[in-house]
Order: structure tokens, then sequence, then C-alpha cells
């Protein structure tokens, strides 16, 4: 049951060759086996698990379930889950329960079968995972290293099969880098596909919730899950859902497919750029029209990113104030109480971007930073619009090496930052892009980033599929 | 005589008021606007800021916005954006305030502000919406966050929907600014933006105030908060005047600050000075999508607003061809506005609005009972002028028939009949008044030979013998047509 597809599960569970209660227990088992060298999880949750997968069997009895229920899944502790605790990687909210569920799990449906709530850095803060204020998450690679960040929990269950598919949210590369690090698909939807309902903000016109599965097809079905218009989030699109999966296996005959230069240069570690250069060549032979695609402000799109984000981070996390919720510090008067609370709370990683942000919005630095910021930004959506008017798709790696080790950049915030060099673009223009594990370097799993224009996830998602196809790579629980 | 001119002072005034929006849901979520509830029964995860909710913009509050705005004479952005406002306060669960900054709902407007016998025009920089905060209720003696024992917020008002209106300094007193107030307050209710109740707190009021240099340039403003009622703003300026005027009579310097009004004591407080002045970050609000604000819808607002106060004063004087006085006095309030025309549709105009303005409302205004609480419909106070046309009722015996109608709320002709008021008239009174002429045949002699100065001792005579049940004006009539002059 470990090496199955959650799509396989799924049609199994359908088809009561496998029971929902049986799959529960077979994700809690494993939890159990691996987690002391995985630490995927913040709160596992097996009881929520077991009782809703009975429910899910006991639906099956009677009105039936949606194709993509009662499969175990790991949810990442940035979304709001009624009733069991989410804490965002943060001390501040060690003890905070929420009341209510995001729209994306209650699209999912009620009977969501949840392992655990996933760990991550701080706030999503983070590409290593090693900011959570409850200890890093290791690669089910290699225990030394990192899983990526910042779904690094839910990268991590998804790998070591701690459930057969997770979901976590990618700002500025938090769902790719993680799921390229540790050797699963990681999708980044379109801005306003999925609700944000629920997601504890980090950048809110960046935040997107996004499947991490096993293969492409579970990425899709995850989808479709989870995505549509929510009248509780006014920046979701009021478009139709198409049918993620009608079109999954076209192939990619005819297709258009720029390789982006500027991410293919010696910034990149060699390893992971021959992976992907080999996968492309692969798609070449499929039938695909390759050539060369330029995004000229990609480097630029880092710096504005890591003002953009921060500054809306600094004003999001203002409510955490130690009033109505999370950790409260005592003190004499309200202002030394906040100041107590968050100098307690929050980790040096929170600490550092709302100072960033906060210094980014100060009247007399807002043009020079946030201003400037917002038009390397709209530079950024043009870089994309003329590369995809010659293109269906662009390739590049999803990140510049593979995991790294524990320890290794936490001195250097900027070595960190870094690696998202190749994931912020995409997410500045709002376009989806995806993760495909397409090989292996020194032994370790490589990301091939694929992007599309806005809202066209099915051509995306038939792309993915072909290079998943071509991929010198399969999937299996590990250790 | 020891008035003593130093410098002539000018002052200038310019006000920013907070209008609370006659929603029925709060700007953001679906929670009801409902004061004087138990406290936190109103609120849901989006008010109370908790971690992951986003805000949805109430249309409503755009509609009303964009109204208020028209009737001031705003311009309608085509595109209006929300701001995140920064700061802390336990008030502000979000730890910031969605409002507006460099791209509100409306701007550009002005308001005609009848001050007196003139009219001042006062521009209108800029209309926004925004959410208002939450309640802090502080236990203890101190009152305040400061001292207080502990502190708790109540979250119903948190997040309702609020309108900042600010205008031009052009408001030359505090008289002006009362009246600016008022006038304000009295459109908002006619076009049914707001109850705009001061003492509610539905409507407040902020100064900016300064004195003009003697070189005409602007001089050091300050601003001056909590004044809470329509005298307030008038003592509370007039006070901040004196001060200003007292620190510049003896050398001294204006210094930027904000104030606070104590009507108790009336004086003014120092809050804050300028060192402690905030930074509040904005920038746009990324959970909401900008505003595009069509001239079509805007248009179809338009249609669907009703008669501004300014409009139907116009028109009450046209139409019913009254003084603009007493055209003022019947649409400053829309419901009188609505019972005098209901009324005026059925008798006399100009009549109507006599009785109403004046017995009607001075009957009110002693008893302290709102018009349409009282016995006085519009049918009854028809009914009685219709009376007193056809001479069934004298003027005087009218006036006590309308306080027990406002009082009990029977119908004019059945008090009329009932306590005996019924005019004395027809044979009636021509009977008396034959009496009367020949019980005093010196004084009808001088009447008949052209001395009309007498005719009054003969009224007199008459009203006596009736008892007062009589028109005077009739009587007269009927007195000259007898005595052949
Ligand atoms: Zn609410």
């Amino acid at each position: 049951m470990l090496e199955l597809t959650a799509s396989a599960l799924a049609q199994k569970i359908r088809d009561r060759e496998i029971s929902a209660r049986e799959a529960a227990e077979t994700a809690n088992h494993r939890v159990e086996e691996v987690e002391y060298r995985v630490n995927a999880f913040l709160t596992p949750t097996p009881y929520v698990a077991l009782e809703r997968a009975g429910r899910i069997d006991e639906r099956l009895q009677n009105e039936g379930i949606q194709p993509w229920e009662g499969v175990p899944i790991a949810i990442k502790d940035v979304l709001s889950t009624r009733g069991v605790r989410t804490t965002c990687g943060s001390k501040i909210l060690e003890d905070f329960t929420p009341i209510y569920d995001a729209s994306a799990l209650v699209n999912f449906g009620e009977d969501l079968v949840m392992v655990g709530k996933a760990n991550m850095d701080e706030f999503a803060m983070g590409s290593s995972t090693e900011n959570s204020a409850y200890g890093p998450t290791r690669n089910p690679w290699d225990p030394d290293r990192v899983p990526g960040g910042s779904s690094g929990g839910s990268a991590a269950a998804v790998a070591a099969g701690e459930g057969w598919w997770a979901l976590g949210t990618d700002t500025g590369g938090s769902v790719r880098q993680p799921a390229a690090l540790c050797g699963i698909v990681g999708l980044k939807p379109t801005y306003g596909r999925v609700s944000r309902y629920g997601l504890i903000a980090f950048g809110s016109s960046l935040d997107c919730i996004g499947p991490m599965t096993r293969d492409v097809r579970d990425a899709a079905l995850l989808l479709q899950a989870i995505a549509g218009h929510d009248p509780l989030d006014s920046t979701t699109a009021n478009a139709e859902v198409p049918d993620y999966l009608a079109d999954l296996e076209g192939g990619v005959s005819g297709l258009r497919v720029g390789v982006v230069k500027e991410l293919m240069d010696e910034r990149i570690d060699a390893g992971v750029r021959e992976v992907v250069e080999r996968v492309v060549g692969e798609l070449e032979a499929a039938g695909a029209e390759v050539g060369e695609a330029s995004l000229p402000h990609a480097y630029y799109a880092l710096e504005a990113y890591y003002i953009i984000a921060p500054a809306e981070i600094s004003s999001n996390l203002a409510r955490f104030d130690g009033v109505r919720y999370g950790l409260r510090e005592p003190a004499d008067g309200v202002h030394e109480m906040y100041r107590e609370t968050r100098e307690k709370g929050f980790g040096d990683e929170a600490k550092r971007r709302i100072m960033l942000g906060t210094y980014a919005l100060s009247s007399g630095y807002y043009d020079a930073y946030y201003a400037q910021a917002q038009k390397v930004r709209t530079r950024m959506i043009g870089d994309f619009r003329e590369a995809l008017s010659s293109y269906d798709v662009l390739i590049s790696p999803t990140s510049p090496s593979v995991a790294f080790e524990i320890g290794a950049k936490t001195d250097d915030p900027l070595a960190m930052y870094l690696q998202d060099i190749c994931a912020v673009p995409a997410s500045l223009a709002g376009i989806p892009a995806i993760s495909v594990p397409g090989g292996l370097s020194e032994g370790l799993p490589v990301g091939v980033q694929l992007m599309s224009d806005h809202f066209t996830e099915p051509l995306l998602l038939r792309a993915a599929r072909a290079a998943e196809e071509v991929a010198d790579f399969e999937f299996s629980p590990r250790p | 005589m020891k008035v003593e001119e130093k410098r002539t002072y000018q002052a200038v005034i310019g006000l920013e008021f907070h209008v609370h929006l006659a929603t029925r849901t709060k700007m953001f979520c679906g929670c009801r606007v409902v004061y004087g509830d138990e406290p936190n029964t109103h609120t849901c995860p989006v008010c109370l800021g908790h971690p992951g909710t986003l805000p949805v913009v109430n249309e409503k509050a755009i509609e009303l916005g964009v109204m208020a705005g028209r009737a001031l004479n705003c311009e309608v952005s085509e595109r209006a954006v929300f701001a995140r406002k920064n700061y802390f306060y336990p008030d502000l669960p979000k730890g910031y305030q969605i409002s507006q900054f460099d791209e509100p709902i409306c701007t550009g407007g002005h308001l005609d502000v009848p001050v007196g016998d003139e009219t001042v025009r006062v521009g209108i920089t800029r209309l926004h919406l925004e959410e208002d905060a939450a309640k802090n209720v502080h236990v203890g003696e101190s009152g305040r966050m400061h001292g207080s024992v502990g502190s708790l917020v109540d979250f119903n008002r948190g997040g309702t929907p609020l309108m900042e209106i600010v205008t031009e300094p052009d408001i030359p007193s505090p008289e002006a600014a009362r009246a600016t107030a008022n006038h304000l307050k009295e459109i908002m209710r006619a076009i049914g933006v707001s109850e705009a109740d001061m003492e509610k707190g539905q409507l407040r009021c902020d100064a900016n105030v300064s004195i003009r240099n003697l070189d005409g340039s602007f001089g050091v403003k300050t601003e001056l908060k909590n004044m809470n009622s329509f005298r307030f703003v008038e003592r509370g300026l007039a006070r901040e005047l004196e001060r200003q005027r007292d620190i510049l009579d003896s050398g001294g310097k204006i210094e930027q600050s904000t104030l606070h009004y104590d009507p108790e004591t009336d004086e003014v407080h120092e809050l804050r000075s300028k060192e402690y002045a905030h930074d509040y970050r904005y920038f746009p609000e990324p959970d909401l999508m900008p505003l595009k604000l069509s001239e079509a819808w805007v248009r179809e607002i338009e249609d669907r607003m009703p008669e501004l106060p300014d409009e139907m004063r116009q028109r009450f004087v046209e139409e019913y061809g009254l003084s603009p006085y007493d055209a003022g006095v019947l649409t400053a309030d829309r419901d009188l506005a609505s019972y005098y025309e209901a009324v005026a549709a059925e008798v006399d105009p100009k009549q109507a609005a006599n009785w109403i303005s004046g017995d009607l409302r001075s009957l009110s205004n002693e008893s302290g009972t709102e018009i349409s609480d009282s016995g006085a419909s519009p049918e009854h106070m028809i009914g009685l002028l219709q009376l007193v046309t056809d001479g069934s009722i004298s003027r005087s015996a009218a006036r006590d028939v309308l306080g027990t109608v406002f009082e009990t709320g029977d119908s004019p002709s059945v008090i009329v009949e009932r306590e005996g008021l019924s005019s004395v008239g027809g044979d009636e009174l021509s009977g008396v008044v034959e009496g009367v002429i020949s019980a005093n045949p010196e004084e009808a002699e001088r009447i008949r030979a052209g001395d009309k100065k007498v005719i009054g001792v003969l009224i007199g005579q008459v009203m006596k013998a009736t008892r007062g049940n009589a028109d005077g004006g009739r009587v007269r009539e009927i007195l000259l047509q007898k005595l052949g002059s």
C-alpha cells in the first residue's frame, strides 16, 4: 500500500479493496515508525485521521465520496484547522487552536483524513525548515540535510510516506523548493485559484496553497479538490475550475518549451543544470519545440521579493500582540506587554523580516523601497508576458542546488535567500509553476521547474506529466 | 474701555468627520451592526482578527459612501484603493486598520453652510471609507488604561463601517464650524447614509485650528479632539482659539500638537505633541482588489438618492411660496418636511407653514414629544385648518384644540363639539353684533362718520359676549358692513 500513488489508493478505496480506515492506520503506523528521524510533524493527529476515515468508509456505503477523499494527507501548520492546534512553527502560537477551517480544506471535504500538522519555517519564512521554533525537519534522503522550506515538513512527510500527499504553501518557492529537495512534485497554482482564507498570511499578495505529491497526476487531483472561487477571499478568481485530469496524458508534441537562460547560468550548480538539460533533451525528443527564453529581470525579482514579502509580513504579524490569543508575556503596561510577548514569541528570522518590512514601508523610504519593488514586479510580469508569447511553457531548475546540510546556511541569510532565486519570478507574476523530480545529482533529487501563463494549469500539468515520464526518477518512500 | 487692539485674529478651521454608516452589517464581515448589546456578541473570526481571515468589502457601504460623496458635490473616483494603516492598540485586532490613503472613493466637493444670514462655502478635500476600532473598557477608578486594574475590549463596534470626511480649512469661526457639523448631519440623515447622532457617537468631529499670520499665511495648527456634541464643537473651538490668542498676545509661539477638549472644565489638554507623531506605514491592502466605480453605477446611485435639504428648501420656496426662513425650518428635519407636505397638499400651504413651523413645533419642543409620537397626525392638522378656514372656530380656539389633539389624538371636530368651542358665526354672530351696536350708539355713530379707531372697542364687546368664540376678523367685517362704512 505504501508504494501506491494517492490517485491509485483513492481508486482502491472507492473500489473497496482498501478501506479508508486501513489507509489511515497504515499512515499512522508509518508516522510512528519514521517520525523520530524525520520530524515532519508538529502535531500528529492519528485520532482525527482514524475518526474521519471511519466516516469516509460509512459514506462510501451510502451517498459516496469524491474521487480524492479517503487518502491520508499532511497539512502544513500554516493552515487553520478547527479544533486542531495551529502554530505556524512559532512559539507565539504554541497553544493556539483555531475556531474555523481554511476554505481549501472545506473545499476538500469535511472528512479530510489528516495525519498531522506539518513542520515549517516560522510563519513560512525560510528555505530549510530550520526556522521552525520546534526544531528542523530532516530530509528523508539524508537525515543530515535539510528538506528545503518553508513547507519542509509537508515535503518530508510525502517523501517518507507519512501520508500519501500534503498541502503546502508557496510565497516565494515554499512548495516547489522543498518538493525539489525531497524528490516529490510541488505545484504552486495561479494566484487566486485556491482560496487563501484560513492560510495564515505571510506575503498576502504572493501566498498560494499548493499540492505536494508523489506524482503529477496526484497534484492534478489534489488541485481539483481545493481550487475554486471563495466568497470569503476577494482575491480568488471567479472562473470555472477546469478538469485538471482530462488532458494530463496529452504529451508535449508540438508544445513550445522555452529554457530560461538567466536561470541556467553559473549561479546554478552544474549537477542541477545537467539534470534539467537532460530532461529538456528528452522532451525535445518527445516532440516538443525547444528554444531559449529570457526573463531579463529574474535577478532583480529576488530583491523585489525580499522587500514586498517582508513589508507584507511586518503588517500581517502585527495581530500577534498577546491581546486576544497566543502567547502573552505579562508586563506592567500594554506597550511593555507587546514588546515582551513579541520578543519572546518570534524567532530571529521573523524579527529580521519585521524590521526589514517596517523599514521599507516607513515614511521617507516607501518610494525608494516598496514602490520601487512594485515597479520591478510589474517588469517581471512584462518579462513573462513577452516570454510566454513565444512559448507555452518555460523551464528552469527549481532550486540552484540539491539539499544542503543542516546548519550550512543558517548564519548567512543572504545565501539562504538565494535558494529562492528560480522560484520567486513566478511568484511575483502570480503565474502557475510546478516542480517535478528530474533525476539525481550527488545522489540527491533535483527538481525541474515548469511555468506557464495565468490559469493554464491544465497545460502546465500536461507538460509536467510528460517531463515526469522522461525523467530518470521513480518515487519510493524513504528511508 | 480697556480694549487694546494688538492685532486682528482670523481663525482658520478645518474639520474632520467620522460618520457611522447605516449598513446592516460590518465593513468587512457579515456581523450585524448593533449598538448597546451585550459585549462581544456580534463578532466572528474576521472582525476579531483571527489568523488567516480575510476582509470582504460590504457593497452597501460603498454605495452609501458614493451617495454621501455626491451629496457633498464630490468627484467619485473611478478606481479606489483600500490601504492598511498600521499601529498597535488593543482595540485594533489586526494591528492595522483597513482604511483608504492616496486613492479614496471621493475627492474635491463642497458644502454650502447657512451661518446666520450668510452662506459659507466649505470645501470638501476627500471622503473615504474605513473600519471602526473596537471599544476598550478600563476597569478601575482611573477610567483610562494607565492606572486601571485591567482593560477589556468589546469587539461589537470593531469593524463597523465608518466614513471619514475632511474639509478644507475654509471655516472662519467656531459658530460656522458648528453650523457645518449641523448641516452635514442634516444631509447625512436626509439621504439615509447615517443617523449621524453625535450623542450616540455616530458622528464624531475633530478639528484643525490655527490663526492666520499677519501676512495672510497659515499659522501653526493644533488638532482638537473629543468634541462630542454640536455645542462642544463650538465651545471647544472657541476655547482653543482663545488659548492660541493668549499665547500670541503674550509673544509666544503655537506648538503643533494634538489636544483634547474637556467640556466639564471647558479646557483643552495636550494629548501628544509632534515628537510622538505616528508613522502609519500605509500601503495598499493586498487582501482586497482595487474598487472600480463605473460612471453608470454612480449615476444609478444618484438616481436613487433622496432629495437633498438644499434642494428641498428651494422647492418649498418655489412650490409653496414660503419664505426662505420658513422653508429652512420645515426642511431642517426630514420628518417635519414630509408632515408639512402632507398637510400643504390639502390646505393653504402658507397657513399650513405658519401652524406647523409655529404652534406645532412649540408644542413639540415644550412637551419634549416628537411630532410623530404625538396625537397630531397630518389628517388632524388638515381637519383643524379646514375648521379655521371656514370660520367654524376662531384662531385662538384652534390653538387650544391643537393642544388637545397633540396630547390626546382625538379628532379636532370631536374636541370642538365636546368643549363647545364652535365659533359663534352666521346669524348668531350677526345678532350679537347688532346687540352691541345698539348698546353703544355713540361709538357706532363715530364709525359711521368714518372714525375707525373706536372699532376695537366694539370688537372687544362682541368677543366678550361670545366668550372669545368668534373670529376677530369676521366680527370686524360684520361691524363695518352693518355700519355702512
Ligand atoms: Zn465579524
